[in-house]
């Protein structure tokens, strides 16, 4: 009979040793995969690589302000020096003119296998003096200026075509050799980390290292009144997780120290309330392991939302030490446990429900919520006996549910005022429908303001585009995703004559396809044919032709010159174009071709330029109305999700309760408190978002188990009512402190759980039928 | 009446003296302080030494005191040219380019050179080059010799020549040898 007794206890701890083995080896993340759908479309697939592993992603930028402009140029080069080496950082670059010359350099060189201009034609007598006259009419220009040293090697002006397709109208200002912001103020330095952003951990390593070169340089050189920005979704993503890590411990020690308060209050001893605990903390522990084992990470979120898993799984010992005090041995076992088990039951049918979510965050949240009640569930009902045994006895709380008795009946008087009151709500909510919910996914970022304005201002200092506009093109190996990138760049370039886009780039520019070096190559005559053809083109010209041997040179050295290759564009900007817009994915290769439109008419020219890909394969995207419709998505289908939950729970309770008046007296309660929490919140000002949602579904499931004890337990004695009474404030704490959270997502679903809790009571008493009331 | 009349010429002369004495640089440029601007068409030929025949391109300027200079070249290419306080922005076809002149301290420099001349500041010349002014009132010459080597390392000198507050020529020896005259003819009285 005694091992038998020990069986669970023993299961009980093997399963508890597993889960802490799964939990410790999990990995944890906090960024922004918890957001990113996961089965995207090619669309958001394109979205999801660009914020894990894109060229943004890896964007740091950096900007010093403070002390002399002297001082901060000296800073820049410093920190750019020091920067570049250990590896951690692709590519550091802050305006100075060196990488600058080894651009033009480089474009000089392999100016006929890059230049858009070579074709056969541009060769013949007439083109050559088409070419070299415009050439000589520039260097009548101030622009030209720059060229006529290189009139002799270069006089059909590649090097100004290439030149003039760089986008230099967004470079950034510059101001005693590196880049500096529009105003003068601040420094800048553009950095490209090695690691990918969805690497937070190296991420956070990357930046801290900036951030102790800067202390090092500034405290060596004296200039403690020089400061430092850093920005980027890097610094996001390590900043929300050090957030989120944070709240999650701080709001975790408040829920738990203030439950723990409160049950040393109820209880007068310590054994209860650490026995009380256990169940808790198996279901914290479950649930870690489940979302590793289920989802491969687990998110800081979830731990953050473990915050209220105190509160709601406490209950079920509350329950249990409170109710079986006065009962015989097994008697809690056959009075209460069917009622706190139908609890139990339409909690988890609430929290399954978030399972289907394509969100992750939210299918996290459900898993863990599930995993964790189920367990602390049953490990008050199978476990937590026997280690109680006999010897646990709590205060005797008869004087607490005297009091709530009496309380009680004069809550029944509330009845019509409260019908009146949800009638007022709903015609409220009716006028405000339109104005309810947000539609914009930034609303659940967790990125500080002071962040988000920083980045913005260094951006605008730099005059880098939000780069929303793209298209997007696709092949199996990197020729024929070039090749696919050069086909639509001559559409784009065809919109761009027309004035429909303002521009638009493509990492083909750079490193132009095979086939089409080939086909330039091969453009370029012979020496001993380009002499005749050149004597031809410039007979009445100012320019001779025998001034033009280092052309002839050239060209012939071209003729003989291998393909330009990614390696030779190794450490100059061109490199790093190439890279943000060239990306291998396991499936094969993708040119993205940002796009700059003019501020107005947008949509026409997005529309444009759709119609000029269509049956080309290439995708044309918008950025930022992905990430709507992204949210809008998530919005619909939590929509749809907390229907079903709450179709689930109410199919779950008509089953049990067999009677459709005691079903409607256990769901009007829950309705209502859903309807006066929404609308009080709305009239907080709070904006409600697809989490606030979430949090409805968490009332309806949580506060339905007070209202399923009013059904059940027949009269309630004072002992059942002090539980109840407890077990609510419980709840109202696990929820009410992550409503203290800074987490957009946190936030909201303790804002509205917390407060829907406690309404579900009061209404259930409310509402309590009659014959209940002793 | 004589003695008079002689006394009276005498302090005539001696009054118009020092006018013809103080033709010097602070004359010069109180002269052009005073020219609020004008239009005038320009011509600008480059020697340039790869070049059998000199580049010529021709075109309208407008000028408004103190800081605003428009150069609109119409041959042989149409290209703008504008300079606005610290901007200086150059269109030709459909390529626009705009430079901040903070950031780019020879172009500056340059700019200097013709914007101090025609607003007359003296100060602003002198940062960047030693000034010589030769001539008279009517047909001066300013040598503008770079003191800053930086530009000195693009041109060697500056010549501008004009009449009383009118410039009428720029001309710009290379230190590669090369040379740039421009002449400029008003249109109407500034």
């Amino acid at each position: 009979m005694k091992r038998l007794r020990a069986l669970p206890v023993l299961l009980w701890l093997l399963g508890l040793a597993l889960c802490a083995g799964v939990a410790l080896r999990a990995h944890y993340t906090a960024d922004m995969s918890a957001f990113l759908p996961r089965s995207p479309t090619p669309a958001q697939q394109l979205l999801v690589d660009q914020l894990t592993e894109g060229v943004l992603s890896r964007l740091l930028l950096v900007g010093i302000e403070g002390s002399t402009p002297a001082a901060r140029a000296e800073l820049s080069r410093g920190l750019a020096k020091r920067l570049e080496d250990g590896g951690l950082f692709l590519s550091v670059r802050n305006g100075d003119a060196a990488i600058l010359a080894r651009d033009r350099e480089l474009l000089f060189t392999h100016r006929y296998l890059l230049s858009p201009s070579v074709s056969p034609e541009r060769f013949t007598p007439a083109g050559l003096h088409a070419a070299i006259s415009e050439s000589i009419d520039l260097l009548a220009s101030p622009m030209g200026m720059m060229l006529k040293g290189l009139l002799g090697r270069d006089p059909t002006g590649e090097l100004v075509e290439l030149i003039g397709s760089l986008d230099t109208s967004g470079s950034p200002a510059s101001e005693n050799g590196v880049w500096v912001s529009r105003d003068g103020q601040r420094a800048i330095l553009m950095l490209q980390t090695r690691a990918a952003g969805s690497d937070t951990d190296a991420q956070a390593l990357a930046i801290a290292r900036i951030r102790s070169e800067f202390a090092a340089l500034s405290s060596d050189a004296k200039l403690s009144d020089a400061r430092m920005l850093v920005s980027g979704a890097a610094v996001f993503a390590v900043n929300s997780r050090a957030a989120i890590e944070s709240e999650a411990v701080r709001l975790s020690t408040l829920g738990t120290t203030a439950v723990i308060l409160l049950l040393l209050l109820i209880y007068r001893s310590f054994t209860a309330v650490f026995l009380g605990l256990l169940p808790v903390a198996s279901g914290a522990l479950a649930g870690i392991a489940a979302v590793a084992l289920g989802f491969g990470n687990v998110h800081g979120l979830t731990i953050g939302f473990g915050t209220t898993l105190i509160g709601e799984a406490v209950d079920y010992s509350i329950y249990y030490f409170v109710q079986s005090d006065d009962e015989e041995d097994g008697g809690w076992m056959k009075r209460f446990w069917p009622t706190i088990r139908l609890g139990v039951l339409t909690s988890i049918f609430g929290f399954a429900s978030l399972l289907f979510s394509g969100f992750p965050g939210l299918a996290q949240l459900g898993l863990y919520a599930l995993s964790g009640v189920a367990t602390a569930a049953i490990v008050t009902r199978f476990v937590l006996p026997h280690l109680a045994g006999e010897r646990i006895v709590v205060r005797d709380l008869v004087p607490l549910g005297g009091a709530l008795q009496r309380a009680m009946r004069s809550l029944s008087r509330l009845r019509w005022p409260a019908l009146v009151l949800a009638l007022a709500a709903t015609a409220y909510l009716a006028g405000e429908h339109d104005r309810l919910w947000s539609s914009n996914l930034s609303v659940l970022s967790t990125t500080s303001r002071d962040d988000a304005a920083a980045d913005q201002a260094l951006r605008a200092d730099l005059g880098t585009s939000d780069s929303r506009f793209m298209v997007v093109v696709n092949g199996a190996d990197r020729e024929t995703t070039l090749q696919a990138a050069e086909r639509a760049g001559r559409a784009l370039a065809d919109l761009q004559t027309a004035g429909t886009i303002a521009g638009y780039d493509s990492p083909a520019r750079f490193l132009p396809s095979r086939a089409l070096q080939a086909a330039r190559r091969a453009s370029l005559p012979a020496a001993d044919e380009l002499r005749p053809r050149l004597q031809a083109a410039l007979a009445d010209s100012p320019l001779a032709a025998s001034k033009l041997e280092g052309f002839i040179a050239d060209v012939a050295a071209t003729r003989q010159a291998p393909d330009v290759d990614r390696p030779d564009l190794d450490g100059t900007g061109l490199g790093l174009a190439v890279d943000a817009l060239l990306l291998q994915r396991p499936g094969g290769w993708s040119a993205v071709l940002p796009l700059r439109l003019a501020d107005d008419g947008q949509a026409t020219a997005i529309s444009a330029v759709r119609q000029a890909l269509a049956g080309s394969g290439a995708l044309t995207i918008d950025l930022k109305g992905e990430l709507d419709t992204l949210y809008n998505d998530y919005l619909y289908e939590a929509v749809l999700l907390a229907l079903a939950g709450f179709a689930a729970i109410v199919a779950l309770l008509a089953a049990t309760l067999r009677s459709p008046r005691r079903l409607a007296a256990v769901l009007l309660p829950l309705a209502l408190a859903v309807l006066f929490v929404v609308a009080g919140l709305h009239l907080s000002g709070e904006h409600l978002h697809l989490l606030h949602l979430v949090g409805m579904l968490l009332i309806v499931a949580v506060g339905s188990n007070y209202a399923l004890f009013f059904d059940r337990a027949g009269k309630l004695d004072n002992d059942t009512l002090a539980s109840m009474g407890v077990a609510n404030l419980t709840t109202a704490i696990g929820f009410g402190t992550l409503g203290l959270s800074q987490v957009p997502m946190l936030h909201a679903i303790g804002v509205t759980v917390g407060p829907g809790a406690v309404l579900a009571l009061l209404l259930a008493a409310i509402f309590v039928p009659r014959e209940t009331v002793a | 009446m004589k003695s008079a009349l002689r006394l009276a010429a005498c302090l005539l002369t001696l009054a118009a003296m020092p006018a013809f004495a103080a033709w010097d640089l602070p004359q010069l440029m109180t002269e052009l302080a005073r020219n609020q601007g004008g239009r005038a068409l320009f011509t600008e030929r480059k020697y340039i030494a790869l070049l059998d025949k000199p580049v010529v391109s021709s075109g309208e300027m407008r000028y408004v005191a103190p800081d605003y200079l428009e150069k609109r070249t119409l041959t042989p290419r149409p290209e703008v040219m504008v300079l606005d306080k610290d901007e200086i922005s150059l269109e030709r076809g459909k390529q626009k380019i705009t430079l901040r002149l903070r950031e780019q301290p020879e172009v500056l420099a340059f700019v200097a050179s013709i914007r101090g001349t025609l607003s007359g500041n003296r100060a602003a010349l002198e940062q960047n080059y030693a000034l010589h002014l030769s001539g008279q009132r009517d047909n001066w010459t300013l040598n503008l010799s770079p003191s800053n080597p930086r530009i000195a390392e693009l041109v060697t000198r500056i010549t501008i020549s004009g009449s009383r507050q009118q410039v009428r020529g720029i001309e710009y020896l290379q230190a590669d040898g090369d040379r740039s005259v421009m002449s400029i003819e008003p249109v109407d009285a500034p």
